[in-house]
């Protein structure tokens, strides 16, 4: 607050004041509603984009999403009920994101789009898909206890 | 391009016309088995590997030939007698064993204490044998399985190297590493030790893991998954593994080299590693638990939101909307992920990195926390002279090789680079660590060797060429590095490139003789048996261990328990068949304290300790006599030091004078009147030891000890070996009262 300076030029101040905060306040606002449109924006595009992706890589990703969920329904139900005996929650938790982590792998061979996997044939990226989540379901069962 | 390390190979002489059927053999020569130029190259590499293979497997042998078949040193004791239970009582029993018979009266869970590759492997090898019926001794199995798996290590070494140059630069590595001295000190035949296996395992996993990143194949990340289960259940410095191939995902993504390949190698590696290593009952939770384990788990996330942002950037086409929800995930992820971590080391559900790991970036720390790791001669800094002994001439060619690597930058060689650096930095702190090294620093030399020297043959090959096209100079036909050649071709390039060649493989050969001399001399002695040159030059064998082991074994009632100090434990369970109180494994460390205020008070406070833990026999090991410098005297300092720091009645400076450490007539009174020096010197003040000294002249310390008239109370001499290295004193039952 500076001193001195007539009555008028305090008014004109704090009308400034007044004004600088409206309009930080607008622009706030306007920054809120930018950023819902640029978030609608985003979600809009991203589904069109994602309609664009062939059947197939929308089936393994339906399969990824399914695992994640389990995995997260598990993660719930241990801070729920405890985490006794550990290795079963483990081996619970593992399964899941380990299929999960397979299915994403598989994805990037069989997707047409990457140049370094073009050489690969679907059969043989879905037979080493098979025997990973065979091993890893031996081990899971072991684990189990 | 495969270019063979020697020059192609002709036929040394023409097919000979000569007709002599007495000398069929004179016909033979390569031009007559009409090999094609690969079919040769191949010939030679076979032959190459197959004597660098036999070679690997008889330069550990020394030993075998010069005393005999037998388990050297004190661990491998440990790993022979459960080997031994193994086979005769099955895997079951095994894994599920609870061991009375040592750390009195605590008793050890062996089946969930120990590492079993090994002694796995060993089974295996002895039940196929015996499968085939080779009736073999599962003493010969065990002391011949490191020189195996050396043997082996070399095929894989081949392999790696070609993955990362060419199969010249696999052929060198095989060789370099068959003989490397660094390698030799832990697989020579008897050396029964997890390291045996565990560098096969080492090399193998990265192998496999380099070769599914330059792949991008899920089949063989699921073999560096079970490389890494292998190397979990053989050595405790599986850890290595865990931490570095994540901190080169790391590097790799921070430098852009990344690729899908790389994702599919890394996720496939870790998850079914990180479940096949939790199987083995030793590690247990420690993946998820421990924070040696946390960069691996840090950077699988870490993966996973790279690349789902990189999918995400590949969907949307506005770079704008894309920066918005970067800014929205990255701030989650970070978040989360610094929460996550705060939470979980904050309540200690995440340990923090233990004593043995620690101690490795902070050198500093084992001296002053935990003696018992400091004490170990194998845990201190390495000197420069050990890295001389123990790689000679490629310790030169290790930085130039680097320089190579850095010339052709691939993810393999990235790889190769960063491992040859994190092991040469741990090989640096602690001398046991050279181990590790070795591997890498024999695959960089091996590459720099193999690129000099073809480099300079290329010289010599290419020069007459330019001989012959010297008239079509200008003739653009001509290619373009042998017209650079005209260009700078110096006058005497191939003379020089001669010199040079030879200068090269004089090098190799001193190498070679070194690595033979080093193996010969000073990494094929069992501990267990000493030799030493007599008065007229002839060989003395020592052989004390075992004729106290065996009088313990056939003298002593067999539920009789033994006190010596813990480097023994092992070796007196295998051998003697005796319960210990307390062996190498120090698990507990107020146990050993224990055992070491005893032998460090007076003796009737000692006597008190040996009764509350039903001590019968008391083992020390004197050196006196012999000259043998690595007896209980010269570790008495350590007992102190260990007694001390759980036992503050034990004070380091009692037993100093003005700081040093002194037996003779200067030596403090509590040094001349404590349990150790009495059960050492007993009945030495009669003794001459040599000739011109007067009686009680210690040999090992130089010097004429201090308290010569030993009366002992509660014990009474029960062994005493031929050569006074090993000591053996019964504990006298309580006076009866009256």
């Amino acid at each position: 607050m500076f001193a001195g300076g007539n009555s008028s030029t305090r008014v004109y101040y704090h009308h400034r004041q007044l004004l600088k905060k409206d309009f930080r306040w607008a622009s706030r606002e306007r920054m809120a509603r930018s950023t819902g449109k640029d978030a609608q924006a985003l979600i809009h595009s991203l589904l069109s984009a994602y309609a664009a992706t062939p059947t197939n890589l929308k089936i393994i990703d339906l399969y990824v999403l399914f695992a994640v969920c389990t995995a997260l329904i598990q993660v719930v139900y241990m801070a729920i009920v405890g985490s006794f005996p550990f290795n079963s929650f483990l081996s619970g938790v593992l399964s899941c994101v380990g299929t999960a982590v397979l299915a994403v792998c598989l994805r990037i061979q069989v997707n047409k789009e990457n140049k370094e996997f073009k050489d690969l044939p679907p059969e043989r990226a879905f037979a080493d898909f098979v025997l990973c989540n065979l091993v890893l379901h031996l081990v899971i069962m072991n684990f189990l206890g | 391009m495969n270019g063979p390390k020697a020059q192609e190979s002709n036929p040394s002489k023409p097919a000979s016309k000569n007709p002599d059927l007495l000398l069929p053999t004179s016909n033979f020569s390569l031009k007559t088995l009409k090999l094609k130029t690969k079919q040769q190259e191949l010939l030679i590499r076979v032959s190459i590997l197959c004597l660098v293979y036999v070679l690997a497997f008889i330069t550990r042998l020394f030993s075998v030939l010069r005393y005999e078949s037998m388990i050297h040193e004190f661990d491998p004791y440990f790993n022979y007698r459960t080997t031994l239970f193994l086979t005769e009582k099955g895997f079951y029993e095994f894994w599920n064993w609870f061991d009375s018979e040592s750390w009195y009266p605590l008793g050890r869970i062996i089946g969930g204490t120990l590492y079993p590759g090994l002694m796995v492997t060993a089974a295996l090898i002895y039940w196929t044998l015996r499968f085939l019926r080779f009736m073999v001794h599962i003493r010969e199995v065990c002391v011949l399985t490191a020189p195996f798996f050396a043997s082996n290590t070399t095929l894989v070494a081949y392999f790696f190297g070609k993955e990362i140059w060419d199969s010249g630069a696999g052929l060198v590595a095989a060789a370099l590493i068959a003989i490397c001295p660094g390698y030799i000190s832990r697989s020579v035949a008897g050396s029964y030790d997890n390291e045996g296996v565990a560098i096969f395992a080492l090399l193998l996993t990265f192998y496999l893991f380099v070769r599914a990143v330059n792949t991008g194949s899920l089949a063989w990340a699921l073999a560096s998954a079970f490389g890494y289960f292998y190397m979990v259940s053989a050595w405790g410095g599986y850890v290595f593994i865990i931490n570095l191939i994540p901190l080169y995902v790391l590097v790799l993504l921070i430098t852009g080299r990344y690729s899908m390949r790389l994702y599919v190698a890394y996720n496939c590696m870790y998850v079914l590693g990180m479940l096949l290593a939790m199987q083995i009952r030793f590690v247990g939770f420690q993946h998820v638990q421990s924070g040696e384990h946390m960069a691996a788990m840090g950077v699988f996330f870490l993966i996973q939101v790279f690349y789902f942002l990189n999918w995400v950037k590949h969907l949307l086409s506005d770079a704008k909307l894309f920066e918005i929800f970067l800014r929205i995930t990255v701030t989650g992820a970070v978040g989360l992920g610094a929460i996550a971590l705060g939470v979980g080391s904050a309540s200690g559900y995440i340990s923090p990195w233990t004593g043995r790991f620690y101690s490795l970036l902070d050198p500093t720390y084992a001296k002053d926390h935990i003696p018992i790791i400091a004490s170990v001669s194998e845990h201190q800094p390495t000197a420069w002279s050990s890295f001389m002994f123990d790689f000679h001439f490629l310790l030169f060619l290790f930085p130039a090789g680097l320089y190579f690597c850095f010339k052709r930058l691939s993810d393999a060689t990235i790889f190769i680079v960063m491992y040859g650096l994190t092991s040469m930095y741990f090989a640096g702190v602690m001398v046991r660590l050279i181990l590790v090294a070795t591997p890498a620093v024999c695959l960089i030399s091996a590459i720099a060797t193999s690129a000099t020297i073809k480099n300079l043959t290329s010289l010599l090959k290419s020069k007459s060429k330019v001989t012959l096209s010297g008239s079509s100079r200008g003739s653009a036909s001509s290619k373009a590095s042998s017209k650079a050649l005209l260009d700078y071709s110096l006058p005497f390039q191939k003379n020089a490139a001669i010199a040079l060649l030879v200068g090269a493989f004089y090098l190799l050969s001193r190498y070679v003789t070194h690595c033979t001399w080093v193996t010969s001399e000073a990494y094929s002695s069992p501990s267990i048996v000493l030799a030493a040159r007599g008065a007229h030059g002839n060989r003395v064998i020592f052989d004390d261990y075992r004729e106290a082991y065996f009088w313990l074994r056939q003298n002593t009632p067999p539920d009789s328990k033994v006190m010596s100090w813990w480097d023994y434990g092992y070796q007196i369970t295998a051998m003697g068949n005796r319960t210990v109180i307390v062996d190498n494994n120090t698990w507990n460390n107020t146990h050993i304290a224990t055992v070491g205020r005893a032998m460090a008070s007076y003796e009737d406070e000692a006597y008190e300790i040996m009764q509350s833990l039903d001590v019968d026999y008391v083992l020390v090991v004197f050196g006196g006599v012999t000259g043998y410098s690595s007896d209980d005297i010269n570790k008495f300092l350590w007992m102190v030091r260990i007694g001390g720091g759980v036992f503050p009645v034990i004070k380091e400076p009692d037993y100093l004078v003005n700081g040093e450490y002194r037996v003779d007539k200067g030596a403090s009174p509590k040094l001349l009147n404590c349990l150790m020096y009495k059960l050492c010197y007993y009945r030495f003040g009669e003794l001459r030891t040599e000739y011109g000294k007067p009686p009680g002249y210690d040999r090992a310390r130089s010097v004429e000890i201090g308290n010569k008239d030993i009366k002992l109370e509660y014990l009474e001499e029960a062994f005493t070996t031929s050569n006074w290295i090993v000591r053996i004193y019964k504990v006298k039952p309580p006076n009866n009262r009256w």
